[in-house]
């Protein structure tokens, strides 16, 4: 046993890396036990696709003749607005923007249709799109105005740059009042008429590695249909949460910043969503490898659904008003039977995670791997673990006025 | 023989003042439950019917409403959805009032049962890559 990344890349390079998906490998492990498995296989692939609204791209469009500072100024990419507080042509746009003539919620509920998130995906579908900058000029950049088509392939840079992604676990988003409420849930029902949750649950990459052994700051990953990598912990990184006895939490608890070349990437993996009566923004879609190192490594890449919670939240009063009450918990394995059951009644369940798209990713990934082209990385600083003192704290507001 | 079939019928302008589906159930002895009814500002007519009699009488009536102009088309042409589009998360399947989504077990993918789709357009904008159309 006792494998190190090297010896697999070793392997990888000979075409004779044994690669398990986190799906597949749950049967593999109740057929020949943790140990045989463990000697076995070398890397175990997950995947999950989810609208991920922390999620952005950075573009360097170049300089035009004579130069303009978009700096400072305003700049819209499809009429998008994007954020430009930094150097002459750099620009970032986010994926929940949205037009300023958008009507917004002004007629309940806003529908979205285009946003950040589409700029992204149209972008790496590699669709022209429109850019219209105002500035205030400068001896130096004189140029006030600049309207122009731009192209992936013409950019110095665009990259994908995601603060926060791949949440270790999620909400289930219930309604108890009396009218539908839109959520970043979803739509939902009144008086528990549905619950929707939003993880890949046991194919998910944090919740095959809860403990984040393997994965760790330049980890190299699947992103967006190319390659990316970990760049930092994600923002809301909480890892000192209430978990199971496996080490899975039960509520929201690690996430990633990710980051890679969007000129490398699909718009299958990303693509742009719209949330009715809230915003819009886009689909992620990630691949962790998990090297199996050890045998305790392995025995958490087998987690199942039915051993993963999840906390159920009331989306019209407890969430809104960041109050501490929760319905109970429930099991991927009980949510995806397409039925839970809340304060004793019986609630349909949706999903807005595909998990048709996560075994796609998992499954693309271990081909990468299993054909040589993908090797595995060490990382070069862990993210913060349990006893890294590293908390989500809520905001302490102090009025500007006494 | 009994039929039941969820029809969309559509009346061009000449016909928006006209009684027309009364007939229906006077001269065809037919059933219907309108699931859906509009003018638009063109003035053209727009109903969803689930229309349900003897097959001889059902026939007789589409016959008789074809002959008058109206236009007709089975309901499943009017929803569909965007396969290049739809990324199979689920988040329709609980919005859909008739039931017409569900989740294929083995591949987790979100079946589409056009078939029980009543036309509603609940689905058009619950949809977060905007993958269902409605063609009215």
């Amino acid at each position: 046993m006792a494998k190190t990344i090297e010896q697999i890349n070793d392997k990888i390079k000979e075409g004779k890396a044994v690669v398990f998906t986190a799906e597949e490998i749950i049967d593999l492990v109740k057929e020949k036990g943790v140990k045989e498995a463990a000697r076995e296989v070398d890397v175990v692939t997950t995947g999950t696709f989810s609208p991920m609204c922390s999620s952005s791209a950075y573009l360097n469009i170049g300089h035009s003749r004579p130069r303009i500072k978009l700096g400072g100024g305003r700049t819209y990419l499809n009429d998008v607005p994007a954020y430009t507080g930094m150097a002459a042509v750099d620009l970032l746009i986010g994926a929940t923007a949205i037009p300023d003539d958008d009507p917004r919620n002004r007629v309940h509920p806003g529908e979205f249709n285009y946003g950040g998130g589409h700029v992204i995906e149209e972008l790496v579908a590699g669709k022209d799109i429109s850019l219209v900058a105002t500035a205030h000029g400068t001896d130096c950049y004189p140029r006030r105005r600049l309207e122009t088509w731009i192209n992936i392939k013409d950019l110095n840079e665009a990259v994908l740059f995601n603060l926060r992604n791949s949440c270790q676990n999620y909400n289930v988003a219930v309604n108890l009042s009396d009218k539908t409420i839109y959520t970043y849930m979803g739509m939902l029902k009144p008086r528990l008429g549905n619950a929707n949750y939003a993880t890949a649950g046991q194919l998910s990459p944090l919740f095959n590695d809860p403990y984040y052994i393997t994965i760790g700051i330049g980890t190299k990953i699947f992103l967006g249909g190319g390659t990316g990598f970990v760049a930092w912990q994600g923002t809301q990184h909480n890892p000192d949460v209430p978990r199971t006895e496996k080490g899975v939490p039960k509520s929201g608890a690690g996430t990633l910043a990710l980051i890679g070349d969007l000129k490398q990437m699909n718009s299958r993996w990303l693509v742009g969503v719209s949330m009715l009566g809230y915003g819009s923004t886009l689909s992620v879609g990630i691949g962790v490898p998990i090297p199996i190192l050890s045998e305790e490594i392995l025995e958490h890449t087998a987690i199942t659904d039915d051993e993963i919670l999840a906390t159920i939240i009331d989306y019209s009063k407890a969430y809104p008003n960041l109050e501490p009450d929760t319905l109970g918990e429930v099991s991927y394995g009980q949510l995806k039977s397409g039925y839970i059951k809340v304060q004793n009644k019986k609630v349909p369940t949706g999903s807005l995670s595909s998990y048709s798209r996560a075994v796609e990713i998992a499954t693309t990934l271990k081909q990468w791997i299993q054909d040589g082209k993908f090797l595995l990385t060490e990382p070069v600083a862990p993210l913060p673990g349990v006893d890294s003192g590293v908390t989500f704290k809520p905001l302490k507001e102090r009025p500007l006025e006494e | 023989m009994a039929t039941s079939k969820r029809i969309v019928l559509r009346f061009p302008r000449r016909l928006v003042d006209r009684p027309i589906v009364s007939r229906l159930v006077k001269d065809y002895n037919l059933d219907f439950n309108i699931l859906k009814a509009s003018v638009t500002p063109e003035e053209e007519g727009l109903l969803v019917l689930e229309m349900s009699g003897k097959q001889d009488d059902y026939d007789r009536g589409i016959e008789y409403l074809t002959k008058t102009g109206v236009h007709i088309q089975s309901l499943s042409q009017d929803v569909t959805r965007n396969e290049e589009r739809c990324t199979h998360c689920g988040a329709c399947i609980t919005v859909c009032p008739a039931g017409a989504f569900e989740l294929e077990p083995a591949t987790r993918r979100v079946k589409f049962l056009d078939k029980k789709c009543i036309a509603c357009g609940l689905c058009i904008k619950a949809c977060p890559p905007r993958a269902m159309e409605l063609h009215f």
